[in-house]
């Protein structure tokens, strides 16, 4: 609780950061999940940044300067991932699949935080017939398998299929649509925790505005595990779009690599003994998600004080000073509340 | 019987004995001390209290007697119970300490007990997990419930044979810490810990949970840890007085000697902070109410405020016909117990709470008909103080501009007059204007406070409300708060509400003070006789409940007021 704050001035801005912080907490097997998702994390955000200059061909491209290239070819010196039914290179696909998970990540967190956050501000602020219209329509997209919801958007938007930026946009809008309620949920309830707070009603006891309460004493305090949900649902985009264009509904295989198109073209390949068209694509999924899962996991853990791993107190000078026996008790209480 | 042979007969030699305890705990921001070095004994049925403020380190104390410690936490040195060294015993061998050689009361009795049992599955449950100390065979369910009746009996539940079979949420706060006592009792244990065991009650439920504790004491000859920051209480029942500050064993006195000739320097500073019911009154020599020539600010006639039930249930009634003024200039003390609606009150005057009935003029404003837009010019003359320091500053703001912001509301200040304001007024409450770039967690509780007051004050509002603004502080500090509120009030006139559940911190503060009790004013009138001759029944009870720290005079006041507190 206020542990993690305790000494945040003093520290320089850069140790402050979310990840940064979190990774300086942490001993042990927590430091090892963190670490484990922040190299898959990175790897993956390399990937989608160099792709173009890793690639050696273009995600569409069937043909170079010695003829086209070979259908469902195995590994070779040529193609090092092998060559999907179409003619593509499995390698190159991969790598710029990276880059659309990468972007639809972003377009459909983006656009949902910003929804999400305003929304959660004003329903849990403001309260009455409001709140319950949005809580209701937000339990409703809740009820809606989230994939099928995102099918009728991409419908809706695209008529299922499209141009990259096209196929993008309507990736991101239906992710979107699903993720809205949750960022939506999360600060409406933070807000009403908040309102009740003595800090929120002397502003109110001096007279400031509805708008500056939010905006100055609510918003702050409520955003502060958006981090968090922010890695979760990045993982949950990724999957998303993945099952969108496995199930057809994504980005034409000329606008763009998609790992889930990919593997759904792997699918008659499987039995025929052709692995590498589906392997590959679906361990990049694989990798991608769990190295954001882990990282999220990680830090929700190291967020809270009682699932924290500390280093045992054995041997050391301990800090001392008149402030320690607070020091003690703060902490003391927030472990008992475990007991 | 050579199932028992740890269990000796009758002790002769002390039930407890803590010889230069260590305990660490392990931290974010390193390894921190909490106790240093802590020896001491307990003899059978003595009550040994174990005083200090916040973070002395005698809840940690508290808990390594019964081994309850987390895991971050590392302690040094012996515990002996009955010979057994607690920090180094097996868990098994732990857990046939606890309840048998030991028994903790917790602070806050309605987290205590487990919801969705009755209380005497409860109980039982302690009984049935040790053997039975004569045949040393297992206790069976129907046994284990009749010593469970048995239990609540000795610590006075009426007709304990059907209590037995209620639910906690049946109890009163009172009745639930008897349970919680009787819980503890099961076994006989030699050793009760008792950690403020009466902080959560009101003062008149605290009168008879000490009775009861002293009877354990008197009847059944057990031992008891006192952990308390609480100078009455510690008055009321304690033998010996073990004092802490800061991880370490300052002074170790008999209860008498040490009200009557502290030895140290900090115990000293202590005793002399206890507010004391009587003594240095703000209405001392005065007999007739001041400042009634000046324009009434607050004004409440026949007010009521209910919180509407839910569906079904009829709506509650927090305030139920209340009156009285408060005059330009004047401190108004209101009094009450956990219930009695003085915050509802408190918070009504500020338009935080509507009213429903009644009439409530604030500043000639009609809060029946309240409405934001139309009040808020007036909220510039209204300065409200918070009773949690810590919470009631937004932890993202820097103190200077929680203080400011009053004056940025209000008006509109260039950034550099702002600053020159919020450093006088953190000036006139005693605290270096640079304070103003820091945040509310690099400031102590005490200092908190005072920038609240600063906050509260910096538009020189005509009223005040402060809303028990020194009950989360550690008696030393809440001293030196309540002496700076009284020369400020003094330095800039304004009139005040002063609520408090405290008699002897109203007295201190407010000449004129008003007793409520289930939302109605029982009583009014000018502090010294309120205090001196109570007249209405409540405020007797009130006033015979408040132990005051002496032991001598404390002693005396309860066998005066028997009668009273047994009516």
């Amino acid at each position: 609780m206020t542990a993690t704050t305790e000494s945040g001035r003093k520290q320089p801005f850069i140790y402050r950061l979310p990840v940064i912080s979190h990774f300086r907490t942490s001993v042990g097997l927590q430091r090892g999940m963190l670490v484990t998702g922040l190299v898959l994390t990175v790897v993956f955000l390399l990937t989608a940044a160099f792709a173009p200059v890793i690639a050696p061909y273009g995600f569409a491209q069937l043909s170079d300067a010695s003829g086209t290239f070979p259908a469902q070819q195995p590994p070779s010196a040529a193609h090092i991932w092998g060559t999907t039914v179409g003619g593509y290179d499995v390698y190159s696909r991969v790598l710029w699949g990276a880059q659309t998970a990468f972007v639809v990540i972003v377009v459909a967190v983006v656009m949902s935080i910003f929804l999400g956050v305003a929304l959660g501000l004003l329903s849990g602020y403001f309260g009455g017939w409001l709140d319950r219209v949005l809580v209701v329509i937000a339990d409703a997209i809740y009820a809606f398998p989230s994939l099928l919801l995102a099918i009728v958007m991409s419908i809706v938007i695209n008529r299922g299929q499209s141009s990259f930026w096209g196929g993008i946009v309507a990736c991101s809008v239906s992710i979107s649509v699903v993720f809205v309620p949750q960022y939506f949920r999360v600060i409406r309830a933070e807000t009403i925790r908040l309102k009740a707070e003595p800090y929120v009603e002397s502003a109110k006891v001096v007279g400031a505005s509805s708008i500056r309460i939010m905006g100055r004493h609510i918003f702050k305090n409520a955003t502060r595990t958006l981090p968090l949900i922010f890695t979760l649902n990045a993982s949950e985009a990724i999957l998303t779009l993945a099952g969108l264009g496995f199930l057809g509904f994504g980005i034409e295989p000329t606008s763009a690599a998609e790992w889930g198109f990919d593997l759904n073209k792997a699918i008659a390949d499987a039995s025929s003994g052709i692995w590498w068209t589906g392997v590959y694509p679906g361990t990049a999924i694989v990798l991608t998600v769990l190295g954001l899962t882990l990282v999220g996991e990680s830090m929700n853990d190291l967020n809270d004080p009682r699932l924290r791993g500390r280093r045992k107190s054995v041997g050391k000078t301990p800090a001392g000073g008149p402030d320690s026996t607070a020091g003690a008790q703060a902490a003391l209480e927030a472990e008992s509340r475990v007991l | 019987m050579t199932t028992n042979i740890d269990r000796p007969g009758p002790v002769s030699g002390p039930v407890l004995d803590i010889d230069h305890l260590k305990v660490t705990f392990a931290t974010d921001g390193g390894d921190v001390y909490a106790v240093r070095d802590v020896s001491l004994e307990v003899n059978p049925g003595e009550v040994v209290a174990i005083v200090g403020e916040s973070g002395s380190g005698k809840t940690v104390t508290a808990k390594t007697i019964l081994g309850l410690l987390p895991e971050t936490a590392t302690s040094q040195g012996a515990v002996l119970i009955n010979g057994n060294n607690i920090i180094s015993v097996s868990a098994a061998k732990l857990q046939q300490i606890r309840g048998r050689d030991v028994a903790m009361v917790f602070q806050e009795p309605s987290t205590a007990l487990n919801p969705v049992f009755t209380v005497g599955w409860q109980i039982a449950e302690g009984i049935r997990a040790h053997a039975d100390a004569v045949s040393g065979k297992k206790i069976s369910a129907k046994e284990a419930k009749a010593r469970a009746v048995e239990a609540l009996g000795k610590v006075g539940i009426p007709d304990p044979e059907t209590r037995v079979n209620y639910y906690p949420h049946q109890f009163s706060g009172g009745q639930k810490q008897r349970v919680v006592i009787a819980a503890a009792l099961a076994l006989n244990p030699g050793l009760i810990v008792a950690d403020e065991p009466t902080t959560a009650l009101d003062v008149t439920v605290q009168a008879e949970i000490l009775e009861l504790l002293r009877d354990l004491r008197d009847i059944y000859g057990t031992s008891i840890v006192l952990i308390t920051h609480n100078m009455g209480v510690v008055a009321d029942l304690a033998d010996r007085v073990v004092v802490m500050y800061q991880g370490d064993v300052v002074e170790e006195a008999p209860s008498r000697v040490l009200f009557a000739q502290p030895r140290e320097e900090y115990t000293k500073k202590l005793l002399a902070a206890v507010p004391h019911l009587g003594r240095n009154s703000a209405s001392e020599g005065m007999t007739e109410r001041a400042h009634q020539g000046g324009k009434v600010l607050v004004e409440a006639k026949n007010l009521t405020i209910e919180y509407p039930g839910r569906l079904g249930t009829p709506a509650f009634k927090a305030v139920d016909g209340v009156s009285f003024t408060v005059s330009e200039g004047e401190v108004f003390g209101l009094v009450g117990e956990s219930g009695s609606g003085k915050t509802t009150i408190g918070r009504a005057i500020a338009g935080l709470n509507r009213t429903t009935g009644g009439s409530l003029k604030v500043l000639g404003y009609e809060m029946l008909n309240f409405k934001e837009r139309t009040f808020k010019p007036l909220r510039k003359d209204i300065g409200f103080v918070f009773q949690d320091p810590a919470a009631s500053f937004n932890p993202q703001l820097t103190i200077g501009d929680c203080v400011a912001e009053p004056l940025i509301i209000h008006g509109n200040p260039t950034p550099a007059e702002a600053r020159k304001r919020v450093g006088e007024l953190l000036e006139s409450v005693q605290l270096p204007a640079s304070y103003a770039d820091r945040f509310p967690h690099e400031l102590s509780g005490g200092q908190r406070q005072r920038a609240s007051l600063a906050r509260a004050l910096i538009l020189n509002p005509k009223l005040l409300i402060a809303d028990e603004p020194t009950s989360a502080l550690d008696v030393s500090v809440q001293a030196v708060v309540l002496e700076l509120f009284k020369e400020i009030q003094r330095e800039f006139g304004f009139a005040a509400l002063f609520i408090s559940h405290d008699l002897a911190v109203v007295d201190i503060l407010s000449p004129w003070v008003g007793v409520l009790y289930k939302g109605k004013m029982v009583e009014q009138g000018m502090g010294n006789q309120v205090m001196g001759n109570p007249q209405h029944a409540y405020t007797k009870k009130l006033i015979a409940s408040l132990p005051v720290p002496d032991p001598d005079e404390q002693a005396r006041r309860r066998e005066a007021f028997r009668e009273v507190l047994h009516s």
